[in-house]
């Protein structure tokens, strides 16, 4: 399962809620209500309002438990234990990635930081999605935790606008079968 | 509670005001223009269409970027402006300095990019605008800050006058907006809505142009000394609590329209209520505190302020979603809705608002952000609320002032076909940026690769149809405004609904 395809679908799914929501209250909004279907409207749209915001609460309860457990950001200052460790250093406009081949199937801590201004530090996958990123900042080392499920080749991208380069700031990851497979 | 009648007394522009408010609005629409078209010329660029050399490219963004932040700002201003003064007494000069510190600041930033060819876009992450590469010098990047900083004090001068005329009325801003009747007791039926709505813009705002001017402060400093150097996460915190709540400001000033002019149009009252002064209350302090949702792939940030950037960012939805637009649509329901350019604006405005809240709402989910921070994503949520939301709210306004001028609300044929037009090429143009997305494609790049194409054109294709909608927009708004009556403001102020 992509997670992008995911959030398309509840983003057009939610949009959509909206724009049904809006063509029916549209279409109604030139037959004026005698007193009596004005009080009976009121009282539905209370209802209405009341049950969105059970849905939403619930929402928010159910969504926030979902996504925040595992916190999805390694701990920054735990040690490394056996991760594979990677160095990144990104710097206008090119990274230096040390090294640069990893194995798949187990769990690679990349520490990234930067040696000039902000980039961004994107891995892509050999399909064009983004899997992972951080940011590449001066003065600080972010730690970003993950396994490849697949050997293949991992385009690295910058997401951070820094300068005339930026765009052709590239580099690339080969990930291998773990060895004895 | 908000007038009922289409044309109140009390909002007729004497011929002083009537010339702040035409600068204002005319301004801004061709602003509005000039800066898509740089947009359309950078999506035209990225679909191949057009050969933009990268350096150039970066300074059309910085200038399409800062542009229209700092023009939504101007217009909305304009808005909060024209129904507030209803209420309470503001001074024409605080409104007249914050235009001109506008136009000075606009100059700066102009020269600043297509002079001295500065290119850190209009987040100037520091350090950045200290490190153009030779694409620009350090003085261009001054020049910029000082631009920003211009109309930062200008637009504070409004606040500050602003907030001084709702003090001398209601006290203090803890009464104008409303909290004394969050709990219980009667509300005064007639606390106008503009009043809880500007104040929780100057209290989310001012501390937001507060923190930018010391970030961009502390940034000049650097660049003039620069042993004295910056704290690049704690810059990033001041650039983003500053830009986040200037641009959210935009869009609750521009909310003020809504309530006043969406009445007017029903011809159904929308009373003021304690779930709108919890909303007002909520949605104050959730714009000061949602800026950490722009700092999630910072890992070295302070573990609670990403969660709260999460929570902050899903709970904004519930007062935008729960009362603003479902209190807009129950307003409209079985009313005698007079369908008209105004009332269609707003109504646009509304959908606008709350269909992009649901990606701006994902994108603000840390998991989610760790594959969709700074692609096209990111730009297709806030164009979405800015171009159908925001936008309409402040066109909305300049036509009904029109109307006002004319005696009966814009409706001709043009503008119906305008507005549809609009809508559709809005559409286009977001839903390429989501569906980007959606494809990884990266925002803020010159070149991009040939697997991303096809949404780029899909893109421009949006974007052409918007400038054209948006320039019938311009004109006709510049020739209603400038052809009122020579007296002024004179139409009679007393046109009912029910007449219309």
């Amino acid at each position: 399962m992509i997670l992008q395809n995911v959030v398309w679908a509840i983003a057009l799914t939610g949009m959509g809620l909206v724009a049904l929501a809006f063509v029916h209250v549209i279409s109604q909004a030139s037959r004026p209500a005698d007193d009596t279907a004005t009080r009976k409207a009121a009282r539905t749209s209370h209802v209405i309002r009341r049950w969105l915001f059970a849905v939403l609460a619930i929402g928010f309860v159910a969504g926030s438990y979902a996504t925040l457990r595992p916190f999805p950001i390694p701990a920054q200052h735990a040690p490394p234990g056996d991760h594979q460790v990677v160095a990144v250093e990104g710097r206008q406009w090119s990274w230096i990635i040390t090294p640069d081949t990893v194995e798949a199937g187990s769990a690679v801590e990349f520490q990234v930081t930067s040696s000039d201004v902000n980039h961004g530090f994107a891995i892509y996958a050999p399909d064009g999605r983004i899997v992972a990123q951080t940011q590449s900042m001066p003065g600080y080392t972010n730690k970003l935790v993950h396994t490849f499920a697949d050997p293949g080749t991992y385009k690295v991208m910058c997401l951070e606008y820094c300068g005339l380069g930026h765009a052709p700031m590239t580099s690339a990851i080969t990930v291998v079968a773990p060895a004895g497979t | 509670m908000a007038t009922m009648t289409m044309y109140p007394d009390a909002e007729r522009l004497d011929r002083g005001e009537r010339a702040g408010f035409n600068m204002y609005m005319i301004t801004s629409v061709v602003l509005f223009v000039l800066l898509m078209l740089l947009g359309l010329i950078m999506r035209m660029s990225q679909a191949n269409w057009l050969t933009v050399r990268p350096d150039l490219f970066y300074r059309l963004l910085s200038n399409h970027g800062a542009g229209m932040v700092g023009t939504a700002g101007l217009a909305t201003t304009g808005v909060m402006w024209y129904f507030l003064r209803s209420y309470v007494r503001l001074s024409r000069w605080a409104f007249v300095t914050n235009y001109v510190m506008f136009l000075l600041g606009a100059l700066a930033i102009i020269v600043a990019i297509f002079v001295d060819g500065y290119g850190a876009l209009w987040t100037f992450l520091y350090p950045l605008p200290v490190r153009g590469m030779g694409l620009w010098t350090p003085s261009a990047a001054a020049l910029f800050m000082v631009g920003y900083l211009l109309i930062g004090v200008g637009m504070l001068i409004f606040y500050l006058d602003a907030a001084a005329a709702i003090i001398r009325v209601h006290g203090n801003l803890g009464r104008a907006l409303g909290l004394p009747w969050l709990f219980g007791g009667p509300i005064d039926p007639d606390h106008p809505k503009a009043v809880v709505a500007s104040t929780m813009v100057i209290i989310a705002n001012v501390l937001g142009i507060l923190a930018g001017a010391v970030v961009l402060v502390m940034g000049l400093v650097n660049i003039y000394v620069p042993e004295m150097t910056l704290n690049a996460l704690v810059a990033k915190n001041l650039i983003y609590w500053f830009g986040h709540m200037y641009i959210n400001a935009t869009i609750y000033m521009g909310a003020i329209a809504v309530y006043e002019l969406l009445p007017r149009y029903s011809g159904k009252p929308y009373p003021i209520s304690r779930p709108f002064l919890w909303s007002w209350a909520a949605s104050c302090l959730f714009v000061i505190l949602v800026f950490p949702h722009h700092l999630m792939m910072d890992y070295a940030q302070p573990r609670w302020l990403t969660i709260m950037g999460q929570a902050i960012s899903w709970s904004a939805g519930f007062p935008v979603l729960l009362v603003t637009v479902h209190g807009a649509l129950t307003n409209i329901y079985r009313s005698n809705m007079r369908w008209t350019l105004p009332s269609r604006l707003l109504i646009l405005s509304m959908f606008g608002w709350a269909a992009g809240v649901v990606p701006a709402i994902l994108d603000g989910t840390i998991r989610i952000n760790q594959v969709m921070h700074n692609t096209q994503w990111v730009p297709g949520h806030f164009h979405f609320y800015l171009l159908l939301g925001v936008l309409p709210m402040t066109l909305a306004v300049m036509f009904h002032v029109i109307g006002r001028r004319a005696g009966s609300p814009p409706n001709n044929g043009a503008d119906r076909v305008g507005l549809p037009v609009y809508l559709i090429g809005g559409l286009i143009f977001t839903m390429a940026f989501l569906d980007a997305g959606r494809r990884s494609v990266a925002r803020r790049m010159a070149t991009h690769l040939p697997d991303w194409v096809a949404t780029d054109r899909f893109g421009a294709i949006g974007a052409m149809i918007v400038v054209l909608a948006m320039t019938y927009f311009a004109i006709r708004i510049t020739v209603g405004l400038l052809t009122a009556p020579a007296s002024g403001d004179t139409t009679d102020g007393g046109v009912p609904h029910a007449t219309g």
